[in-house]
């Protein structure tokens, strides 16, 4: 557990630690106009990624958890807009115009998607879509990044890289084309991964297959991973520190024991009561959190989540709460002090 | 994939029966014959000439004599045009026709691509809204319309081009026609190639490309473009089949002097066989260039096997 990775909600922290951080973000608000008003998708979000660090990002479908990071990485749909500040190893990079962030994108911080099945181009062969990066981002010859193409796809653990190399992602099954993404993006060793709900398309046993994968990944290039994801059970088996979002903004953030074991958000709460749970009896319900997401066309006065809040008192529906300080590492935005 | 294409040039031979048998019979139904004249010819040497072409004999003996000879790869002789045969008139127009066809269709690919794909990248902007309105007319207003109207507008009051004739195929003849014949298929591609470039430059492929930090130039044609071709080479089989048809009416309105021209003047001086060699040959030429988009359609689309 990393404690000096806190986000500049949480309390100071020393200047050395700083030069670690790999990405920082600081009152990133994403807004997209649409035909029916504005969306805002992200609402005032901070947070910092250190150096070999796996942060995990939760919430709900809606919850902007993704937005962020696809701002963060410039790939918005062309009618949204992020303003705030995103600094990657020191360098502002929001708004930066396209080619400027080429430089970094796929090089020094990449992404894997969602849903391997369409996330791959069909028609262009794996080895061209594996080699172009490197023809790329490190010059090097048609020949040079087949092989190291080659060579990543055996660290994937893809059986018989070296033949399948040449076919065309429709004959790769779903948790081998997420094996391929995540080849793709690891190819120049960037210093932050960005993983998009990569498991979610994916059945169980692939699944664990794929974590398992980024387990090891993780400790041979010493990467820094964001896990954006609503299985809270992939978060307990490859984060170190958690960020729960709701309606566009952090709710609560902490050290991944803490987060599962105290939680402080009644959010938070809501969600880890709503997993399922192989002790409980066949005939128990599952628990779920009343009520839908806010609509982020028209926030509602006073705290976003208080109208599925079993806590909810007077405060509450008078002004929104502010991510606060906890304790170390720890922040949460709720009036309650502490869940009763 | 040869195999694939043999089967496909075999089953080919049924839908040619048909055409034929259908041609065969509907030409037939049309009132008059090849020698009604204007002064009537003496009952002797009309009954000679129609004991020559068989026409004497019943209808269905007729049939069976038409195709023992298109089997044996001759069209017949032109009833009207006395000196030649069929195939000899087809030798004469056909290599007019190809080119002007062919320049056409060369025209609508590359043009109506390229605007579609502008449009596309310009989506909702004044240059997308002016390009789709353009097509909108091309597409509405049917060429035997747009004809005439450019033939005046360009040919009579601007004087810029002739109004018409072929003038031993000049430059400033073929404009006209081709310009006329490529339109609604151009205007057609245009927006196929918007729609389908749209919904490509949406999809989760693009977005890991940009992911990638590939430059745009890269993103649109090396990972765009591919993908949003295929439905605009699907389309190229119909497009043939309209060029081919629309070529009838363009050749006899610009005075072209191809095979299209020589089936309207067919079917209105009851040619049979000038008419049903026409039919053939159309109907043959559609057949192969649907083939041909398959073909085709199978090395852009790495999903589609032919064994």
């Amino acid at each position: 557990m990393n404690s000096t990775a806190a986000s500049p909600a949480v309390d100071p922290v020393p200047a050395a630690a700083m030069a670690e951080q790999v990405l920082e973000v600081a009152g990133l608000n994403t807004r997209f106009d649409t035909p029916d008003g504005e969306v805002r998708a992200v609402n005032d979000v901070s947070f910092t990624v250190a150096r070999g660090e796996t942060v995990g990002v939760v919430g709900e479908s809606g919850s902007g958890k993704s937005q962020v990071f696809l701002s963060v990485m410039g790939l918005l749909a062309s009618n949204g807009n992020a303003t705030g500040r995103v600094r990657f190893k020191g360098q502002d990079i929001l708004g930066l115009p396209a080619a400027k962030l080429n430089r970094l994108r796929g090089s020094r911080m990449s992404m894997i998607f969602q849903d391997p099945m369409t996330s791959l181009n069909p028609f262009l062969t794996v080895a061209r879509q594996l080699t172009e990066v490197l023809v790329l981002h490190k010059g090097m010859g048609e020949r040079q990044a087949l092989k190291r193409s080659i060579e990543m796809l055996d660290l994937v653990r893809i059986p018989e890289a070296a033949r399948r190399i040449g076919m065309y992602p429709h004959e790769f099954s779903g948790g081998m084309r997420q094996r391929v993404m995540i080849a793709m993006a690891l190819l120049c060793q960037p210093d932050l991964l960005i993983a998009d709900e990569p498991t979610t398309a994916l059945d169980v046993t692939v699944q664990a297959q794929i974590l398992d994968l980024m387990q090891t990944l993780k400790r041979e290039f010493n990467t820094s991973i964001v896990l954006i994801t609503h299985d809270l059970g992939v978060i307990a088996g490859l984060a170190d520190r958690v960020m729960v979002m709701y309606a566009g903004s952090v709710v609560e953030e902490g050290a991944v024991r803490e987060i599962f074991y105290d939680p402080q958000h009644p959010y938070t709460v809501g969600l880890l009561h709503s997993m399922p749970r192989l002790a409980a009896g066949r005939k128990e319900r599952l628990v779920s959190i009343p009520g839908q997401p806010p609509n982020l066309q028209r926030l509602p006065k006073g705290c976003p989540f208080r109208p599925r809040c079993s806590h909810a008192f007077a405060p509450c529906s008078e002004t929104d709460p502010a991510l606060r300080p906890t304790g170390p590492g720890r922040a949460k935005a709720c009036h309650l002090d502490a869940m009763p | 994939m040869l195999s694939y294409t043999v089967r496909r040039l075999f089953s080919a031979i049924p839908t040619l029966f048909i055409i034929v048998t259908l041609a065969f019979f509907m030409i037939r139904l049309a009132p008059g014959g090849p020698f009604d004249l204007e002064r009537p010819l003496p009952e002797q040497i009309l009954q000679n000439l129609r004991a020559i072409y068989h026409l004497d004999e019943p209808l269905i003996v007729q049939y069976g004599l038409y195709l023992k000879s298109l089997l044996a790869g001759n069209l017949g002789p032109s009833f009207v045009y006395r000196d030649f045969t069929v195939a000899e008139l087809i030798a004469n127009g056909l290599p007019v026709s190809i080119q002007f066809g062919g320049t056409a269709l060369l025209v609508a690919l590359v043009l109506g691509s390229f605007l579609g794909s502008i449009a596309a990248l310009r989506q909702n902007t004044r240059t997308d809204y002016t390009i789709m309105g353009g097509a909108m007319v091309g597409i509405t207003i049917p060429n035997f319309v747009t004809a005439p109207l450019l033939s005046l507008l360009l040919g009579v009051y601007l004087g810029w081009l002739p109004a018409g004739g072929w003038g031993e195929g000049a430059i400033e003849n073929k404009i006209l026609p081709i310009v006329t014949l490529a339109l609604p298929q151009l205007a057609i591609i245009a927006r196929l190639t918007r729609g389908s470039m749209i919904e490509v430059l949406r999809s989760n492929h693009i977005r890991t490309a940009r992911a990638k930090g590939l430059p745009e130039r890269v993103v649109i044609f090396r990972h765009g473009l591919r993908a949003a071709l295929p439905p605009v080479v699907s389309y190229l089989g119909p497009a043939t089949a309209a060029l081919l048809t629309g070529s009838v009416v363009i050749e006899t309105i610009f005075g072209v002097p191809g095979v299209g021209r020589y089936f309207v003047q067919g079917a209105l001086n009851r040619d049979y066989t000038l008419v049903m060699g026409t039919v053939v040959l159309i109907a043959t030429f559609i057949v192969i260039f649907n083939l041909l988009v398959d073909l085709i359609y199978g090395f852009l689309d790495p999903k589609v096997r032919y064994d």
